[in-house]
């Protein structure tokens, strides 16, 4: 008897951070987000840029959950996408790098003002604009790294946050 | 254009996009068309009335010629082509796209599109195609030049075919058709994203044989993906089932991979298979599924499925693999393939089968067989009451008595699961019907499509009285084409089903399940030029389905049936396989059903 595969029945969730190199051509990435809306995934972040010179390659990075048997059946069904070339499991394929980059609007005066730099100085966050009541920080890191900072800037003033999405890659020699 | 033209373009002047469209199905071997014109797709009809190769045959309504078109490629195993306008044309023919993608039926659908300078302005007859079908098909495209028509043509041959089959649909705008540009034969390069496992891996096939060859209680659930294989593979399933003495069940979609006849066919499985092919499925040690995918109709309760074996899935979807129900072997790769190479590390391992234990397994199903699960009591008096089982056994019988090559479609309900029951099939592609979706309306356009295939066979539409409405426009095209395609209504006046259902589930209250001002059907037939029959007592039965063999053309037979007859066996919603109503005497079990159950469709 071989052995069963007990990480199939595990009913523990985790997140997966998934690449996927596509055709850059119009529609795909409505084949991808409609692939997880009309089976039920989830997305907690998705990015999406051409990445060769040609144009002709787009990577899709995706941040999901669910237990060990849905990441399976996902990255199945995104692989029998057609315009589809590669799917790679960062999360299970070993360490990998995840970065996102946000850009944070604060208005803050007086006391809140040399306070809100304080923290960024901190969380070496930039700041690309600025008024005499507002600043825009931009600030690049892990996505926990991103919530920590907005939620310290809650208090002194925050009134604005664009945040890219996750963008991943193998540490390492690997390449997917 | 471009500056430098390469040098097959030289050979050929420029023609227009219609006429490359023509140019790239005959390439790929189209001799039918089902369609239906519109603005949008005029320059294609005036391209096809040009020329000869290509046969386009007129429905009557676009969702009849997607399912023509599947009726035709099921029944031959090619392509089916449906050519339908913009717009209406578009959504019209969207039911039958996702019929053809849930059963695996290779289809390719051009629909015109409004000119591309106009898409985004809701134009007359402008729809979103290529949105609204994106979950509706495998692929599909919207070609913006002409110069790409024949590249895309031939793509969408390739996707539709390859792998796990599918509809694949064309959106060609009404400008791209009349452009002109040069013809580009087919690539003979790989697919640049889309190369799908046909070979299995060799270490998987060995495990999967070291399991079964030790196995005590196998058994070996087929399902379409063998029929989609062509039918070699269903050769080979049998051989390989014989050579390891397996019990064989079929899926609803895979009826006639394996013989009806041979002794070791256990018949179909799930809700409304048989008790010994449910109940094996339940005992065995050892499962091989090949070319099925655990639906839901087949598992029950997904929890109690099939406790304790070792599963072993052989499909060429790894998608489809542990999606359902987790199993230890997978074997990705074509059905036909992965049986040669099952039959062949089977005869290289030396490994002996434990004949005893087979014979004990054998014994007991043996057992369950004699139960009789698909039993019905037919009184035998001339003026009984037909039981809706006795007229498509006498269908049957009548049917292989006379020796012709016989294709039956059904539609959806409980006719649909008493022909899957009753009628018996030797061979593959002889069995068509709509399993995954369910689509009512299905069987007479499938109908249509398999006699334009085999004009001299014999094909049957087993249909329901309420389910041959949603389509019975399509007798004209029956009478346009000559088609003799043989309408066989069971008609108890409910959608039986639906009623079935309430009667166990909903305390027989039977809202809105009761075909109300029926027509006339052997009227109906005669409007459209075809013959009508009815029988309303068995001693009627026999006469009628003879008469209906021997009428050179079509026929509506309108079969009046008991009305209050239930499919059984049964295995109700959220049950499991060994928790089997057998019928009436059992229907009492049906108020144990939690909520949790009555929640399942």
């Amino acid at each position: 008897m071989p052995d069963t595969t007990p990480a199939l029945r595990d009913t523990t969730h985790r997140s997966a951070t998934i690449a996927v190199i596509v055709d850059n051509e119009s529609g795909v990435l409505a084949r991808v987000i409609g692939l997880f809306s009309g089976r039920g995934y989830n997305i907690d972040s998705l990015t999406v840029a051409a990445v060769d010179d040609g144009g002709g390659l787009s990577r899709i990075t995706i941040v999901t959950s669910g237990t060990q048997m849905v990441i399976d059946q996902i990255k199945a069904q995104l692989d029998r996408l057609i315009p589809v070339h590669r799917v790679a499991d960062l999360t299970q394929q070993g360490p990998h790098v995840a970065r996102e980059m946000a850009l944070i609007k604060v208005l803050a005066q007086g006391e809140n003002r040399v306070e809100s730099l304080r923290i960024a100085d901190a969380f070496r966050a930039r700041v690309v604009d600025t008024t005499t009541a507002s600043f825009v920080f931009e600030l690049t890191g892990a996505m926990e790294k991103i919530d920590a900072f907005i939620e310290l800037m809650r208090p002194i003033g925050l009134a604005e946050v664009s945040r890219t999405g996750i963008a991943a890659i193998a540490r390492g020699t690997s390449t997917i | 254009m471009n500056a430098i033209t390469p040098a097959s373009h030289l050979e050929t002047a420029p023609k227009s996009g219609a006429e490359i469209l023509l140019q790239a199905l005959r390439e790929q071997g189209v001799e039918v068309i089902f369609g239906y014109p519109g603005g949008a797709v005029l320059p294609i009809y005036d391209a096809l009335y040009q020329q000869n190769d290509i046969r386009h045959i007129l429905v009557r309504h676009e969702q009849a010629a997607v399912h023509a078109a599947e009726g035709y490629a099921r029944s031959t195993g090619r392509v089916g082509v449906v050519l339908v306008t913009s717009g209406p044309g578009a959504t019209n023919a969207v039911t039958g796209l996702v019929d053809a993608l849930m059963d695996s039926i290779p289809i390719v659908c051009l629909t015109g599109q409004v000119p591309t300078h106009l898409i985004g302005n809701d134009a007359f007859q402008e729809a979103d195609t290529t949105g609204i079908t994106r979950p509706a098909t495998k692929h599909n495209y919207l070609v913006k030049r002409s110069d790409a028509l024949a590249r895309t043509v031939h793509d969408a041959f390739y996707v539709a075919r390859s792998g796990r089959p599918g509809p694949v649909l064309i959106d060609l705008p009404k400008d791209v058709l009349i452009a002109p540009a040069h013809y580009e034969p087919a690539s003979i390069k790989p697919h640049r994203s889309y190369r799908p496992v046909t070979e299995p891996d060799p270490s998987a096939i060995a495990a999967a044989v070291r399991v079964l060859k030790r196995a005590r209680k196998p058994i070996v659930y087929a399902g379409g993906g063998v029929i989609n294989s062509g039918p070699q593979a269903s050769r080979l399933l049998e051989e390989f089932v014989t050579l390891g003495d397996f019990p064989c069940t079929n899926t609803l979609m895979g009826l006639g991979a394996f013989p009806a006849a041979d002794p070791r066919f256990l018949g179909m499985l799930g809700m409304h298979g048989t008790y010994e092919a449910n109940m094996a499925m339940h005992g065995c040690d050892v499962m091989l599924n090949i070319g099925a995918r655990f639906d839901d109709r087949v598992t029950g309760r997904l929890n109690a499925f099939s406790p304790g074996s070792v599963k072993i899935h052989a499909d060429i979807d790894p998608s489809n693999i542990n999606k359902n129900v987790a199993v230890d072997i997978k074997i990705v790769g074509d059905a036909g393939r992965i049986l040669r190479a099952l039959i062949d590390a089977w005869r290289a391992d030396e490994a002996p089968q434990d004949r005893r234990e087979l014979a004990a397994w054998w014994r007991r199903i043996e057992e369950w067989r004699a139960l009789k699960s698909l039993r019905f009591t037919q009184e035998m008096s001339p003026d009984a009451v037909i039981k809706p089982q006795h007229a498509v056994q006498r269908l049957w019988e009548i049917c292989r008595d006379s020796g012709r090559d016989t294709f039956v479609t059904t539609e959806v309900g409980q006719h649909q699961m008493w022909a899957a029951q009753h009628f018996r099939f030797e061979k593959p592609n002889r069995w068509l019907t709509s399993g995954g979706l369910g689509t009512m309306g299905y069987g007479l356009p499938a109908a249509m499509g398999v006699q334009i295939a085999h004009p001299d066979a014999l094909v049957i539409d087993i249909a329901g009285e309420a389910s041959i409405l949603m389509n019975i426009q399509e007798m004209g095209t029956l009478a346009q084409y000559r088609l003799p395609v043989k309408i066989f209504i069971l008609n108890n006046e409910y959608m039986g089903m639906v009623r079935q259902w309430q009667e166990l589930l909903h305390g027989s209250r039977y809202a809105e399940s009761y075909s109300a001002a029926l027509p006339d059907f052997v009227r109906l037939a005669e409007s459209f030029h075809a013959t009508g029959l009815r029988a309303t007592k068995l001693g009627e039965l026999d006469e009628v389905i003879s008469r209906m063999l021997a009428e050179p053309g079509p026929v509506i037979a309108d079969i009046c049936v008991d009305k209050g007859e239930n499919v059984y066996p049964m295995i109700p919603s959220g049950a499991a396989h060994n928790e089997m109503i057998l019928g009436p005497e059992h229907a009492g079990r049906t108020a144990s059903i939690t909520d949790e159950g009555m929640m399942l469709v």
